[in-house]
């Protein structure tokens, strides 16, 4: 076991996948020489050769076409897309193209590629450096969608994703990158060194696709979120002391419906939070996942806590980020109803 | 004093309906006249390719000139053959779709020397990575005319399993790529498929085709510059066939500059050939594939031709160009030029071609014959609609499971399914109608 940030956690997954498997390569914009403009690439180029880690041109959609077409060759692409803001270049390509390959040519053809994508909010990067699109990808079937919380999970689930014969849509919390993240930007950071989840393996290992994690256990609500708002959601709890069980979903498609069932019909309240705008977001998908399974058992109405329905303002951004506060009153609201 | 406000410039053809053709716009050159550079020249010393027009045919039906292929009469014939059964089979399933048993077609008629020819040039283990209008590529890599009906009936047969339109094939072991209803997105990733080969070390290459309308498309400059950078051992085509539906070719910016001349300007060959004359077209391949093959780069190819028919089933191009303008089109038809130079040759006679389009099309109908008995859109045998949820996924996620199951309840409790199955087919119909631009 080392200490690792998320940074070297991602880094080291794709180092132990170059060195597996042959047919692993990385290509985006400036991941090769330079290692990347979050480092996470960093020194991989150097070790493995620019066939193993190509920088690329300027050109998401040539990016993403050309990760097909090596895909499809028998290569697996781990293809960068700078910042998750920058993906819609290539949107028709991830869309018409990488999600429905296999559908389309009746598994005749398919294209196993890895897009990890940083994304969110909390570092000042204004509109078009802080979005969380990851409910435009789940509404596409065909793709799997993953946004890891911590270091552990990180490495571990980007190993299964590159491993997948499907493509996988990475998200990469950047807020996160360098320490857990609980929603007061005016506190010193604390490094993942001080977190449990920073202890990660420094060999092969994998975090399955497609199972949730029970991040805290609890009686009285559950909390179902993911990425950078797992931590936001257990500042919100020990802010209020409500007994909260927190659900880290992980992987938001395919999604682990089992868990979030056992939790809900368990605690019977429950409170969806994500950053990413509410309207149309990826918990309406969760509340109403739940309320299908679980109606019987609610005792309140379920709640969501999101980024507003506006885009993510530079000059505003603390207020626009569901913050630890916005997760309390909604956990509240919960208690009290019914 | 002059005014120095900026004006609109917005191009528009030559000839509309009820005019006189005017093809005058079509930069020729004699055949025979453009040198051959060897396969490893640079961009610059190929540069004067883009702007000619390699031609090898002449008037007379002669082969000339250093772009010659000197290939074999049996090797004519069977060229020949292909180009008359991709018109036969184009002919009978735009007759099928007038009889409602098809929804929708795309038929390749003028342009087939462009996928045969350059088919042939290619050796088996090249990707292909066609556009909608190359199925000419699949007449000569044998695939059987059944497998492509079926396709197009969406029947139990339906190598696409009912989830694509008419025309969008693929043929994995055969080496062509899944044909996408998108404009322009195989070009960049057949680059892709091309770099991998390089990393691999192989000796494949691969081929990619999108009409000149999709060059305006961010994928074609994806294309071009992923191919240039890694110098990718690709050939990428542009079918320059004059009309992308109603948007004539000066809209994807031609009026000042050739398709090809996009070419050198990303620092790769451009060459600009008759993509009616089989041999050019046969001889700029080769050409350009031992090139590839030798790690010299990729060549952007540009065929002049001109698509003789309707852009598709939904589309009427009598209301955009004058009807008769295909015979005004100075490089002619494929198909008699090279029966023409057979002629010339000794090699070939109008008895023996129409013997041969007789014996095609004999073919063609027992192929629908068959074809037909694994069902139509309309009739059954139909497709099991429990197949919609397979391959989305490779392994059925439990969500898909449920939604399965949830249809066959619902079907199971809507015994007049089999009514909706047509009304179905009617929509489809209907719905297909002006959808897909061209390139």
């Amino acid at each position: 076991m080392a200490n690792m940030n998320m940074v070297q956690a991602l880094n080291s997954a794709m180092d132990i996948m170059l060195q597996r498997d042959p047919r692993v390569v990385i290509l985006g914009e400036d991941v090769g020489y330079f290692g990347g403009v979050f480092r996470v690439t960093d020194g991989l180029q150097r070790k493995y050769g620019q066939h193993r880690v190509l920088d690329s041109p300027i050109a998401e959609g040539g990016i993403v076409a050309a990760a097909i077409g090596m895909g499809v060759n028998g290569l697996k692409p781990v293809a960068e897309i700078q910042f998750a803001d920058y993906i819609y270049p290539a949107f028709d390509q991830v869309v018409s193209e990488l999600a429905r390959l296999r559908y389309r040519s009746a598994g005749e053809f398919s294209a196993a590629v890895t897009l990890r994508t940083p994304c969110g909010g909390g570092i000042r990067g204004g509109q078009t450096h802080s979005q969380s699109p990851e409910g435009i990808f789940t509404h596409v079937s065909g793709i799997k969608v993953v946004m890891p919380s911590n270091p552990y999970d990180a490495k571990g689930l980007l190993i299964s994703s590159i491993e997948d014969d499907d493509p996988v849509v990475f998200f990469e919390p950047k807020r996160i990158y360098n320490g857990p993240f609980d929603g007061d930007p005016n506190k010193p950071a604390i490094p993942w060194s001080a977190h449990p989840k920073g202890e990660v393996p420094e060999g092969y290992f994998t975090v399955p696709i497609s199972r949730a994690d029970v991040v805290r256990p609890g009686d009285d609500v559950s909390i179902l979120t993911y990425g950078t708002m797992v931590h936001v959601a257990e500042a919100a709890v020990r802010q209020c002391g409500i007994d909260a069980e927190i659900i880290d979903v992980r992987t938001l498609v395919p999604l682990d419906v089992d868990t979030l069932y056992t939790s809900v019909c368990k605690t019977g309240r429950c409170v969806v939070v994500h950053e990413a705008t509410g309207f149309g977001g990826y918990g309406a998908e969760l509340v109403a996942t739940v309320q299908e399974a679980c109606f019987w058992s609610l005792e309140a109405p379920i709640q969501r806590v999101t980024g507003w329905d506006t885009p993510y303002p530079h000059a505003f951004e603390w207020e626009y980020f569901p913050g630890p506060a916005r997760i309390a009153q909604a956990l509240k609201n919960v208690m009290e109803a019914g | 004093m002059m005014t120095q406000r900026s004006r609109l410039h917005v191009p528009n053809p030559p000839a509309r309906p009820g005019d006189k053709p005017d093809f005058s716009y079509v930069r020729l050159s004699p055949a025979g006249a453009v040198p051959r550079p060897q396969v490893q020249a640079t961009a610059t010393e190929t540069a004067g390719l883009a702007t000619s027009l390699v031609r090898v045919l002449d008037d007379e039906g002669t082969a000339v000139g250093p772009w010659n292929p000197h290939l074999e009469p049996s090797d004519l014939q069977v060229g020949l053959r292909h180009m008359l059964l991709t018109r036969i089979f184009d002919e009978r399933m735009q007759r099928m779709q007038r009889q409602g048993r098809i929804s929708f077609y795309m038929k390749s008629t003028g342009e087939e020397a462009v996928s045969v020819a350059q088919c042939t040039a290619l050796l088996p283990g090249d990707m292909l990575f066609p556009s909608y209008r190359n199925q000419g590529l699949f007449v000569v890599r044998g695939r059987s005319l059944t497998d492509l009906m079926c396709q197009c009936l969406s029947n139990t047969r339906d190598m696409c399993k009912g989830r694509q339109m008419p025309v969008m094939y693929h043929w994995a072991k055969g080496n062509i790529f899944s044909i996408s209803g998108n404009l322009a997105t195989q070009f960049p990733q057949a680059a892709g498929w091309a770099m991998a080969a390089a990393i691999k070390g192989e000796d494949r290459i691969a081929c990619s085709w999108i009409g000149e309308g999709s060059t305006a498309e961010a994928d074609f400059h994806h294309a071009l510059t992923f191919a240039a950078v890694y110098r990718a051992p690709v050939i990428l085509n542009v079918v320059n066939n004059q009309w992308a539906i109603s948007t004539f070719q000066g809209f994807a910016a031609a009026e000042e500059a050739t398709f090809a001349s996009r070419g050198p300007a990303y620092g790769m060959p451009g060459i600009r050939v008759d993509g009616n004359d089989f041999l050019a077209v046969f001889a700029v391949t080769q050409w350009a594939a031992e090139r590839a093959r030798l790690s010299a780069g990729p060549t952007l190819i540009e065929h002049v031709t001109y698509r003789a028919s309707a852009h598709s089933t939904s589309d009427d191009p009598s209301r955009y160009r004058p009807k008769d303008e295909w015979q005004s089109w100075p490089l002619g038809d494929p198909i008699l030029r090279l029966k023409q130079h057979l002629i010339a040759l000794g090699e070939w006679s109008e008895d023996r071609h129409v013997a041969l389009t007789r014996e095609l099309e004999a073919h063609v109908t027992a192929c629908w014959k068959e074809a037909v008995s694994f069902g139509t859109l309309a009739d059954g045998p139909s497709l099991d609609p429990a197949t919609m949820f397979e391959d989305v996924f490779k392994q059925m996620p439990a969500h898909l499971l449920r939604q399965r199951e949830q249809l066959r309840v619902l079907r199971a409790l809507q015994p007049q399914a089999a009514h909706a199955a047509s009304a179905g087919a009617a929509a489809l119909e209907a719905g297909t109608r002006g959808i897909a631009k061209e390139g």
